[in-house]
């Protein structure tokens, strides 16, 4: 008996390492892809070793020197300094930290909830819980994610948790809207109907049953949407709604930078690009995903 | 078809009702007292308490709601506490501009996106396909702040081939105000100089704007090109000679229309929440400027009215896009026109 079940499992687990091996094979058909894994696993290497790599890991805080001030790029600053002389390339590798570390707690915070209140609702389609859940998720539709979150941090005071918390509070309902559709159509699949028959917990059937199976879209649409985290979370640092400075959030530098256009070009060109350069790898992986698990309308 | 209209509006209704409620529960709920602001910090106590009685602040939260929404259905919006005039009004003189800007970005990206969309699509797999994927992957990983930053950089200080920053030189005197489009009352005033001067300070901007949408709608139009080629028809018409140009802009084109008009309903909504950085970028004096400048101020009664306006554009735009499509796509129109 036990042997058996011990086939069993070890089965299940070639098949699932099969299965890896046969998805990884189809990423990796797709160049573009492959190279947005690559730019994303030095970002974020570099975020996490930040102060071991950046050569001036203390112009990470407020720090002046007012004799390096608004030079050029150069073997001594790849990135040249700002005005008061901080090197812009440190920085730019701290403010990765801000920006990955936003991105990853907004989707935490926001995609749990999403998903539970989408299943829920798929689920008892056709009752008053889904009326409820779901028109409730069309209030936080009516307007854009950008508009409403900027609204949000300028009403409350603008720091590092209360951006992450406005825009986690207008991303769940992205998930609700997602998983809702998934799972109402998942709902009259035979393995839900017999579950329901063998007289399984809703607890079981929703999240046993019916989650597995949201799984691809759900991975598919939170790595497209690390980009998209990360892009609002720029555009409210830009506009001084975000980190606060001499925190170096990417935004944050690019506004500094951009008063001294044309003459100091590198001090807000060089974080703007390190800005688009890490969406575009989540872009990148995310549509390579979308190819792998055969995923469309995330 | 006037039935599922009339549901829409219903549905549209009932959602800019709970998205009035949530932003005035927002607003509501912040830490400080909204008559402290309107007054500032010289006022006296008894002043304040006038006015908190005024604005109903000691009442409950379901009657100051009431109370608010009350006015708001009068057209009253409240006064800003950084312009100190009705918001309302505020937002009449803003919008155009901002309108102005929208359109034209608008009109950028549905050519300039559904030109090389059908090309890319026709020549696939060639030089071009390859260079405009790769653009409208920049394009889209690219925030429009950025976007502004380095046109404004490369093409009006480096390169000097575009005005810099505003509507029209400071210098110039600007022509009475009618519609509010720049370069509408340039011409009613018969004054060419201010109409062409509008433009060319429009084109950064705008620009700046489409370039994210450009992206997005080139690649789906691409995609619709790419399915409809492979249908028999466009085959029969190639071995008929039909020349390529008359496939590629009649029978090509016009089936990938509807998914770029469904995109463009929900990008109009976009074009809005970029305006607000591009607009703070160039100066541009809109909507999304005064809605940027009461956020960075705290102007409550600005910041409800602001998200309650972009909040209605949305949903009366997606309704007229639907009507569109409607009479764009006869299988749409059949399957909700019925009812």
């Amino acid at each position: 008996m036990q042997d058996t079940t011990k086939a069993n499992l070890l089965a299940a687990w070639r098949q699932r390492r099969r299965n890896l091996a046969h998805g990884w094979y189809k990423y990796s058909r797709n160049p573009l892809s492959v190279l947005g894994l690559v730019i994303l696993v030095l970002v974020v290497f570099v975020a996490i070793f930040a102060p071991y790599i950046a050569p001036y890991p203390g112009h990470a805080k407020a720090y002046t020197n007012f004799r390096d001030a608004s030079q050029a790029p150069s073997a001594q600053h790849f990135f040249g300094t700002d005005r008061i002389g901080r090197d812009i390339f440190s920085r730019t590798l701290f403010g990765y930290r801000f920006s990955l570390m936003i991105g990853a707690v907004v989707l935490g915070l926001g995609v749990a909830p999403g998903v539970v209140l989408g299943l829920i609702a798929g689920y008892r389609r056709g009752t008053w819980v889904e009326v409820v859940i779901m028109r409730v998720t069309d209030v936080f539709l009516a307007v854009p994610p950008l508009v409403l979150a900027l609204a949000i941090t300028a009403m409350l005071t603008p720091n590092l948790i209360n951006q992450m918390m406005a825009i986690a509070l207008v991303w769940w309902p992205w998930y609700s809207r997602l998983v809702f559709s998934l799972a109402s159509s998942l709902r009259n699949e035979y393995f839900v109907k017999e579950a329901e028959l063998t007289g399984a917990s809703q607890r079981h059937i929703l999240f046993r049953e019916i989650l597995p199976n949201c799984f691809a879209p759900i991975m598919t649409k939170m790595t497209l949407d690390m980009g998209l985290v990360i892009l609002i979370e720029s555009t409210l640092s830009f506009v001084g709604l975000g980190v606060q400075p001499p925190k170096p959030a990417l935004g944050t530098m690019v506004a500094e930078g951009a008063k001294r256009l044309p003459a100091e070009w590198w001090s807000t060109i060089f974080p703007a690009l390190a800005i688009v350069i890490v969406i575009l790898a989540f872009n990148l992986i995310g549509d390579g995903l979308r190819d792998v698990f055969a995923v469309e309308d995330v | 078809m006037a039935k599922y209209i009339g549901l829409r509006l219903l549905q549209s209704v009932f959602v800019l009702f709970g998205l009035s409620l949530l932003i005035f529960f927002i607003a509501r709920v912040v830490p400080g007292d909204p008559a402290r602001q309107a007054l500032g910090l010289l006022a006296s106590q008894e002043q304040v308490e006038r006015v908190r009685e005024q604005m109903h602040l000691n009442d409950s939260f379901p009657v100051q709601y009431y109370y608010w929404l009350r006015s708001l259905l009068h057209g009253d919006l409240g006064v800003s506490s950084y312009t100190r005039r009705p918001v309302a009004s505020d937002l009449a003189q803003y919008i155009p501009a901002t309108l102005e800007l929208i359109l034209f970005a608008t009109l950028i990206s549905f050519v300039v996106g559904q030109v090389t969309g059908v090309l890319a699509g026709y020549f696939r797999n060639s030089w071009f396909d390859g260079v405009s994927r790769l653009v409208s992957y920049l394009g889209i990983a690219t925030p429009s702040f950025v976007v502004a930053i380095l046109l404004l950089f490369v093409f009006s200080q480096v390169l000097k081939l575009a005005p810099g920053i505003g509507r029209i030189p400071i210098m110039m005197q600007p022509p009475p105000v009618r519609t509010g489009f720049m370069m509408v009352d340039g011409l009613l005033a018969g004054r060419l100089d201010v109409t062409v001067t509008a433009l060319k300070h429009l084109l950064l901007p705008a620009f700046s704007l489409a370039v994210i949408h450009i992206a997005q709608e080139g690649r789906i139009t691409r995609t619709s090109i790419v399915e409809t080629m492979q249908k028999d028809y466009i085959t029969l018409h190639k071995v008929h000679g039909i020349r390529t140009s008359r496939i590629l802009f009649k029978y090509l084109l016009r089936p990938s229309i509807v998914p770029t008009v469904t995109v463009m309903g929900l990008d109009f909504a976009f074009l809005m929440s970029n305006a607000f950085l591009v607009e703070t970028v160039y100066m541009w004096p809109g909507f999304s400027r005064y809605a940027m400048t009461a956020m960075l101020n705290k102007d409550l009664n600005a910041i409800v009215a602001v998200v309650l306006v972009i909040g209605m554009t949305f949903a009366l735009v997606n309704l007229i896009v639907d009507i569109i499509i409607m009479f764009l796509d006869p299988t749409v129109r059949l399957r909700q026109g019925g009812a």
